[in-house]
C-alpha cells in the first residue's frame, strides 16, 4: 500500500511584507519594442504569448520603438499628458479636502492614471464603458466638468446625484460612463450585455468593461467571460492589475494562473498584457481592441500591469501590509514622468513647460473646487433635500413610499 | 378571444410585445430553440430569430447581469430563470444592481427588465423546484413584484410588466400553467378552457401592476392571498360554506393596500394565505399593515397559513402545501373567536 503524505494547505503569500526590501525580480518585463503586433482578426490561439508578456512603447530613454508605436501625434499625446496632470492634481486636492472633513471618503489614482486617461482616447462617442471605483480618467480625458464630480464628491445641493451615492461613484451617460455600483465585478458582466445589445440593434457601438485584479475572483468574471465569448460581444474586457486588492496581494486572485490575461484564453478571448503606466502602450493595445469590436471579430482582454501607489481608499493604511519604499521599487516607472519624458525627448516639451502646466492645472482645479463649494460640502452648506431621500426609486412613487415620506413630514 | 393555458398566455404576452417592440428580447436557459422547459417561449426563435429569442449558458448572475446592460443600452430584456429556486446566483444583480440603477444615477440609466420564474411547488419538484422567493424580492426596493393566478392576468401583467419602466419580477405559480388548481391534488385538474379566465384576448391588453382584485365577493372574514393560493382559498370557503370575500393581490409591490383595508374594514376578520415559509414571509408584512390599519375593526387576531419552516419535502409534499384543509380550518378558527 501506498503510503501519502499528510495534506496541507497552501497559502500564497506575497515576496515582500513591512520591514523588507521591496523586490520586483519575479516581474518579468519585456523590453519595450519586443511584443510583436498581430492583425486585429488574429484568433486567440495563434497570440497565446501575449497573454504571458507585457506589450511596451516606451524604453528607459524615452524613445517610443517598436510595432505599437507610431499611433499619436505630438499634439495628442500632449493632451494626454495634460489629462493625466489634471487627475493627479485633481485626486491630490480632494485627498486634501477629504481629510478637511469635505467628503466623507476618496480613492485616487496616483501611479494608474494612463490607464484609464489613454483607454478612452481609443473610444468614440456613444461607446460605454462599465467603470469601477479608479477609471476618473474616462471622465477628465473626455472633458466633464471637475466641477460636476467634485458637487458629487462633496454631495451638495448641486450634486448630479443628489447625495444618493458615495463620494467619486459617478455617472455620466453622455460621457459614455455607467452608474458605478461599488459593488465588485456587476458591472463586467453588465457591460457584456451592453455590447450584445449594440450587436441585437445592429449598431456601431462598443463597450468595455473594467474590472480589477481582486475582484477577477467574482463569479461575475467568469460569467462575463462565458456570454462575451459565446456571443462574441463587442466588448473589452479590461482588468487593471494593480498589484493589490485593499490588502491583499494579487497572488490570492490569480492563483496558480501565471496572469491574469491568461484567464482569456481558456474562453478562445484574444489576450493582450501591457504595461499600465505606458500611455502610448495602453492606447495602442486599447485601440487594437476596439478596432476587433468594431469590426464585429468580438471582445479582447487586456490586464493593464501597473502599481497603486496611493492607499486602497482614505480609509486604508498600506505601511500595514506592504513596504513602504515598494512603489519606488516598481520597475515601471510613474506614467507622468514618462510621458514627460518622451515628450521631451521628442522636442516638443520642456522641464518648464511642465512646471508652468503644472501650476496652470492646479489654478484649474483650485478654481473648480472653489466653484463647488459655493453649493456646499458634506457638513457644511447646501444639500440636496431630505425629500430626494424619496424620489427615484421608481419611475413613478408608489402608495407606500408616499405614505413614509409624508411621515418623515415631506 | 381564445382559450389559453396560463403558459400559452405568457407566451402571447411575449409573442405581442415583441410584436409591437422591437426592442423587446427574450432570452435565458433552453428558451430559444427548444421554446423553454415549460415551453413558454416556443415558437418565439422561429418567428423573431435567433438575436430575439436565445439560449443562454447555465449562469443566472450572466442571465440577469447581461439584461441588466442591455436595458442600459435601451432594450426590454424579458429573461426567463428556469425556476425561481434557480435565482440566488443572480441575487447581487438583482438587489444591488437592477433595483437601485435608477436610484443611485438619479434617472441618468434605469434598468427596465423583467425576470419570469416558475414558483411554487405542487409538482413533487423537491427543495430546489419548489420555492416560492417572493418575499426576497419584496423587501428590496426599487423591484416590483407580480404573481398572477390565471391566464388572463398572466398575459395582460405580463405585457404591463414588460412595458414598465423599472425591473419587475414576475413569478408564475406553475401548479397552475395547466389549469385552476384548488390543491385537491387526488382530483384530476379543471384544465383553463373550462375556466372563464382561461379567456384572453388574443391581441395587446394589459391590466395596471398594483391592482389587486376581489375573487369572491364576502362578508364574514377576508382571505388575502395570490398565485396558487388563490385557488385554494376559494376552495376552502367554498368547502366550509363560509362567507368569505377572497382577495387575489396579483402585485405583492405595489400593494393594493385600499383593497385590503376596504375589505377587512367590513369583514372585521382577516386569514392571510401563502405557500412560501412562514417566518419574515410576506404574509408577515400584510398582517403588519392589516393590524395598523385596521386594529379597531379587527374581531379576531389576523391568522397566517403558509407553507412550513422548513425546506420544501420531496415525498410529504401535501403534509408541507398549505391546502384547502388547513386553510378551511383557519377560516373556522377566526369565525370562532
Amino acid at each position: 500500500m501506498t503510503e501519502f503524505p499528510q495534506l496541507s494547505l497552501h497559502v500564497p503569500e506575497p515576496a515582500v511584507r513591512p520591514g523588507g526590501m521591496p523586490d520586483f525580480s519575479n516581474v518579468n518585463i519585456a523590453k519595450a519594442g519586443s511584443v510583436p503586433r498581430p492583425e486585429v482578426d488574429a484568433a486567440s490561439e495563434g497570440i497565446r504569448d501575449l497573454a504571458y508578456s507585457i506589450i511596451r512603447v516606451l524604453n528607459r530613454d524615452g524613445e517610443a520603438v517598436g510595432p505599437w508605436a507610431g499611433l499619436l501625434s505630438d499634439e495628442e499625446l500632449l493632451t494626454g499628458l495634460r489629462n493625466m496632470m489634471k487627475l493627479r492634481a485633481f485626486d491630490a486636492r480632494m485627498l486634501m479636502a477629504q481629510r478637511q472633513g469635505k467628503t466623507s471618503f476618496y480613492m485616487q489614482h496616483l501611479g494608474e492614471e494612463a490607464v484609464s486617461c489613454a483607454f478612452r482616447k481609443a473610444l468614440k462617442k456613444g461607446d460605454m464603458n462599465f467603470p469601477t471605483y479608479r477609471q476618473a480618467g474616462l471622465l477628465i480625458a473626455d472633458d466633464y466638468p471637475m466641477v460636476e464630480m467634485m458637487n458629487q464628491i462633496f454631495s451638495n445641493e448641486s450634486d448630479p446625484l443628489r447625495g444618493r451615492q458615495l463620494p467619486i461613484m459617478y455617472s455620466s451617460k453622455e460621457h459614455g460612463f455607467f452608474t458605478i455600483s461599488g459593488n465588485l465585478a456587476t458591472q463586467y458582466v453588465q457591460a457584456v450585455g451592453w455590447a450584445m445589445a449594440s450587436a441585437i440593434k445592429n449598431d456601431t457601438k462598443i463597450a468595455a468593461a473594467w474590472i480589477g485584479d481582486g475582484s477577477t475572483a467574482e463569479s461575475d468574471f467568469h460569467s462575463a467571460l462565458v456570454f462575451a465569448s459565446t456571443y462574441k460581444a463587442p466588448v473589452i474586457l479590461n482588468i487593471v492589475n494593480n498589484q493589490w486588492a485593499i490588502s491583499t496581494f494579487q497572488g490570492i486572485a490569480r492563483g496558480g494562473s501565471g496572469t491574469f490575461a491568461a484567464r482569456g484564453l481558456g474562453f478562445g478571448i484574444p489576450a493582450l498584457r501591457v504595461d499600465g503606466n505606458d500611455y502610448l502602450a495602453v492606447y495602442a493595445v486599447s485601440h487594437w481592441a476596439a478596432e476587433r469590436a468594431r469590426r464585429n471579430l468580438g471582445p479582447t482582454l487586456i490586464e493593464y500591469v501597473t502599481y497603486r501607489v496611493g492607499a486602497h481608499s482614505t480609509s486604508d493604511d498600506p505601511s500595514a501590509y506592504r513596504p513602504k519604499t515598494e512603489s519606488e521599487a516598481w520597475p515601471l516607472g510613474d506614467p507622468v514622468l514618462r510621458l514627460k519624458k518622451h515628450l521631451i525627448v521628442k522636442g516638443v516639451w520642456s522641464e518648464e513647460r511642465h512646471v508652468q502646466a503644472e501650476a496652470e492645472i492646479l489654478d484649474e482645479v483650485i478654481q473648480a473646487q472653489k466653484q463647488a463649494e459655493v453649493h456646499g460640502t458634506l457638513h457644511a452648506g447646501g444639500k440636496p433635500s431630505v425629500r430626494d431621500i424619496f424620489e427615484g426609486v421608481y419611475a413613478e412613487m408608489p402608495p407606500h413610499i408616499r405614505r413614509q415620506r409624508q411621515k418623515a413630514g415631506y | 378571444m381564445a382559450r389559453m393555458t396560463m403558459i400559452e398566455a405568457v407566451r402571447s404576452a411575449m409573442d405581442v410585445s415583441m410584436e409591437r417592440d422591437d426592442d423587446v428580447v427574450v432570452f435565458g436557459e433552453d428558451v430559444g430553440y427548444f421554446g423553454g422547459v415549460f415551453r413558454c417561449t416556443q415558437g418565439l426563435q422561429a418567428k423573431y430569430g435567433k438575436t430575439r429569442c436565445f439560449d443562454a449558458p447555465i449562469s443566472e448572475s450572466g442571465i440577469v447581469g447581461t439584461a441588466i446592460g442591455m436595458a442600459a443600452y435601451g432594450l426590454k430584456p424579458c429573461v426567463e430563470i428556469q425556476f425561481a429556486d434557480y435565482m440566488y446566483p443572480a441575487y447581487d444583480q438583482i438587489t444591488q444592481e437592477a433595483a437601485r440603477i435608477r436610484y443611485r444615477s438619479n434617472g441618468d440609466f434605469t434598468c427596465p427588465i423583467v425576470l419570469r420564474m416558475p414558483t411554487g411547488g405542487g409538482i413533487f419538484g423537491g427543495q430546489t423546484h419548489s420555492q416560492s422567493p417572493e418575499a426576497l424580492f419584496t423587501h428590496v426596493c426599487g423591484l416590483k413584484v407580480v404573481v398572477p393566478s390565471n391566464p388572463y392576468d398572466a398575459k395582460g401583467l405580463l405585457i404591463a410588466s414588460i412595458e414598465d419602466p423599472d425591473p419587475v419580477m414576475f413569478l408564475e405559480p406553475k401548479r397552475l400553467y395547466n389549469g385552476p388548481f384548488d390543491g385537491h391534488h387526488e382530483r384530476p385538474v379543471t384544465p383553463w378552457s373550462k375556466h372563464e379566465l382561461g379567456e384572453v384576448p388574443e391581441g395587446h391588453y394589459s391590466i395596471p401592476i398594483g391592482k389587486a382584485e376581489i375573487r369572491r365577493q364576502g362578508s364574514a372574514v377576508t382571505v388575502v392571498a395570490y398565485g396558487t393560493m388563490v385557488h385554494v382559498a376559494l376552495a376552502a370557503a367554498e368547502e366550509m360554506g363560509i362567507d368569505a370575500e377572497v382577495i387575489d393581490l396579483r402585485s405583492l409591490l405595489p400593494l393594493d393596500l385600499d383593497t385590503i383595508v376596504q375589505s377587512v374594514t367590513k369583514t372585521g376578520r382577516c386569514v392571510v394565505v401563502h405557500e412560501a415559509t412562514l417566518t419574515s414571509g410576506y404574509g408577515a408584512e400584510l398582517a403588519a399593515l392589516v393590524q395598523e390599519h385596521c386594529f379597531y375593526h379587527l374581531e379576531a387576531p389576523v391568522v397566517r397559513v403558509t407553507g412550513w419552516d422548513t425546506p420544501y419535502p420531496h415525498a410529504q409534499e401535501w403534509d408541507y402545501f398549505p391546502g384547502p384543509g388547513r386553510v378551511g380550518r383557519a377560516l373556522a378558527e377566526v369565525m370562532e373567536a
